[in-house]
């Protein structure tokens, strides 16, 4: 009983057509995905998107419905979770009160029957600087000590896959852009898969090799941070990573490198390589930081009123209203160079067609857009 | 600057006056229970204190006692009294593992597993106290009778003898307490199993331990709180009880509570009485200072 047999497989993560039914709804719909073994993955999304029915069941509190979940070539999809080599840091870190710290951290090796903890548990102590609060119990620690407490508990086991469930969610914003670097550091020293599970997209962009972005227990798109934010495939990636202007547009002609697209009347040019869409009606993207106010750049809409005018420290954000009467985000960095415009001021708009990208026109424009980020 | 003098100066009684209310209100606050805890505690213990040392004067009336500061009566009364003390305390302690050993899984349940029935069972657990002690107690005698359900069950068994008897048995007196003192065990239990995070649990399923490594290690110390305060509320009542053993027992399960019962209503002796029934205290005192130091969860309870 003390040295349960825990599954020693290693290798990458597979789920494959994984899907969890609850009583009324479905919680993860079809999904497959491979987590490259050793790698920082971040499942990313609103409240109530699947991610954590995600993660549980890759823990094994949850029972998946259908598919499998293996890790290397190691079904493991109804193993049990204390038979699995997965180690989980809870979102509420959910630390033993009635014991130390370094209680704590041994747990997961005298249920293996490891012999001599001390020098694991002092290693990985080390690891997290906190070793010279061993004796002290979970409640004399600040929320960030307990955060690092937890993941130094989890990873002490050595497992082949780490989850994290929203673990930096009670901490307040300075904490947290410090523990993102902190857990980033430990990632790669103990070189475990990480799967990262947040809501919060600057979380998932800093931390994260590869981001799967879901929604409605599925995957929307999966990728690089940088990838995900240049080219979203869909509205909802566009909104929810960062902030996009999306247009309706409809194609004139596809010839040669770009294509011609026709918005509210004025041609632009979209590079074929940036259309996730093959049919005719299309939402034309571009960033707020990717469009210029008063410049030449080659896809020019003309003339606009600037409706609203913020100053946030490194740029100022503005509202543009279009001839069409859509409000475009605008950022200006506040460099040397940064124009003195006020609200009520006529700008003219522009975008290199290099940053532009299209989706598919049939879809909402706010998708993603309107969802708490910081909702729990 | 003149004007920002003259208002501190002026203001400095009125502050002072603040204060002194202020510091007067908690006394006000506390007076009612004071009043209470003098008249209807202290004063009684004095007088159980004085009367545990009285004697009868050769010649004088029954129930005419005057102070002679006799301590011999402690001893007196002690030593003509100590298999019931001892039988007190034993079969209050049966009775209170019993009921732990029923209400844990009964909290456990209700804490964990119940979902929309946990209100319900609750009130379940609380319902027996909308009748008499008294009535439930005597209830027993018939489900324990020689015609009752029990006992025709156990007749029915093969290794029980024919004229098997549960009423006026030590059994019988023990099943009353337990059945008497068991919401007493389960509601702290429960209070103390409600607690816990259900995410401890899982944490402790994340790090290798099966479900009853879980339980030992994890569940059962953060229930310790419910578990000290519940067999406290249970054995300390039921070790002064004397219902079930005066309903439910013989003149062989006489517990120390029936002794001072009829010490005080039927012989009239009242400095033994008063002698026993200080001894019993102290005795519950000592062991339950013991028990709190011994599962050292004095910063818990």
């Amino acid at each position: 009983m003390s040295n349960p047999k825990v599954s020693d497989s290693r290798g990458d993560l597979h789920l494959n057509r994984l899907t969890k039914r609850f009583a009324d709804f479905i919680a993860v719909d079809d999904l497959s995905l491979t987590v490259p073994r050793g790698s920082f993955f971040a499942l990313l999304g609103p409240s109530g998107c699947g991610k954590t029915t995600t993660l549980r069941m890759i823990a094994g509190l949850e029972e998946p419905t259908q598919g499998m979940i293996s890790i290397g070539d190691t079904d493991i999809t109804t193993a049990k979770p204390y038979r699995r080599p997965v180690n989980t840091v809870f979102q509420n870190y959910a630390l033993f009160p009635h014991l130390t710290i370094f209680e704590n951290i041994a747990f997961g090796l005298r249920r293996r029957g490891v012999k001599d903890v001390k020098k694991d548990v002092d290693n990985v102590l080390e690891l997290v600087e906190l070793g010279h609060l061993a004796e002290r119990k979970p409640n004399q620690l600040s929320g960030g000590q307990q955060q690092r407490i937890a993941v130094a508990r989890a990873i002490v086991n050595k497992p082949e896959v780490l989850l994290l469930d929203e673990p930096l969610g009670a901490l307040d914003l300075k904490l947290r852009r410090q523990m993102q670097i902190e857990l980033k550091r430990i990632q790669m020293e103990v070189g475990i898969t990480f799967i990262h599970v947040t809501h919060d997209q600057e979380e998932a962009m800093t931390m994260a090799d590869t981001i799967a972005v879901m929604n409605q227990g599925k995957i929307e798109q999966m990728g690089s941070p940088a990838e995900l934010y240049e080219s979203p495939k869909t509205a909802f990636v566009a909104n929810f990573l960062g902030q996009s202007n999306l247009i309706k547009g409809k194609v004139n002609s596809r010839s040669g490198a770009n294509a011609s697209v026709n918005i509210h009347g004025i041609d632009i040019e979209v590079p074929i390589t940036r259309m996730a869409s093959h049919g005719d009606s299309v939402l034309i993207g571009v960033r707020p930081e990717k469009l210029n106010i008063n410049a030449k750049s080659k896809n020019s809409i003309g003339n606009g009123t600037v409706t609203d005018a913020s100053f946030v420290g490194v740029s100022t954000q503005y509202l543009v209203k279009t001839s069409w009467d859509e409000e475009l985000v605008v950022f200006e960095q506040n460099d040397a160079g940064a124009p003195d415009i006020k609200v009520g001021d006529t700008v003219s708009l522009s975008w290199e067609p290099a940053h532009t990208f299209a989706l598919d026109g049939n879809q909402d424009l706010a998708a993603g857009a309107d969802v708490d980020h910081e909702a729990d | 600057m003149a004007f920002l003098h003259a208002t501190a100066h002026a203001s400095a009684p009125a502050i002072d006056n603040a204060a002194k209310k202020r510091s007067l209100t908690p006394y006000f606050l506390l007076l009612p229970g004071m009043v209470w805890l003098i008249g209807f505690f202290v004063l009684p213990i004095a007088t159980l204190a004085s009367t545990s040392t009285m004697t009868r004067p050769d010649g004088a009336a029954v129930g005419t006692y005057v102070q002679s500061l006799r301590f011999q009566n402690y001893l007196d009364a002690f030593s003509a009294n100590k298999d019931q003390f001892f039988r007190s305390f034993i079969y209050a302690g049966i009775a209170t593992l019993l009921a732990l050993a029923i209400a844990y899984p009964l909290a456990y349940m209700i804490a964990f597993k119940a979902g929309k029935m946990r209100s319900f069972l609750l009130v379940l657990v609380v319902a027996p106290f909308f009748t008499s002690f008294l009535l439930r107690t005597i209830a027993w005698t018939q489900i324990l009778g020689d015609e009752g359900p029990v006992v025709s069950f156990l007749k029915a068994l093969p290794f029980f003898s024919n004229d098997i008897r549960l009423t006026s048995t030590p059994f019988a007196v023990v099943s009353g307490l337990t059945y008497n003192f068991l919401p007493f065990m389960t509601l702290p239990l429960y209070a103390s199993l409600e607690r816990i995070d259900p995410r401890t649990l899982e944490a402790a399923g994340d790090l290798y331990a099966n479900g009853l490594t879980t339980f030992r290690r994890v569940t059962v110390p953060l229930s310790m709180p419910g578990v000290v305060a519940g067999t406290l509320l249970t054995f300390i009542p039921a070790a002064g009880d004397y219902v079930n053993a005066y309903l439910l027992g013989n003149p062989n399960t006489r517990m120390i509570g029936n002794v001072i019962d009829s010490r005080f209503f039927a012989i009239v002796d009242y400095p033994t009485a008063a002698a026993l029934s200080f001894t019993l205290m102290a005795a519950i005192l000592i062991l339950v200072t013991l028990y709190i130091r011994k599962s050292g969860t004095d910063e818990l309870v």
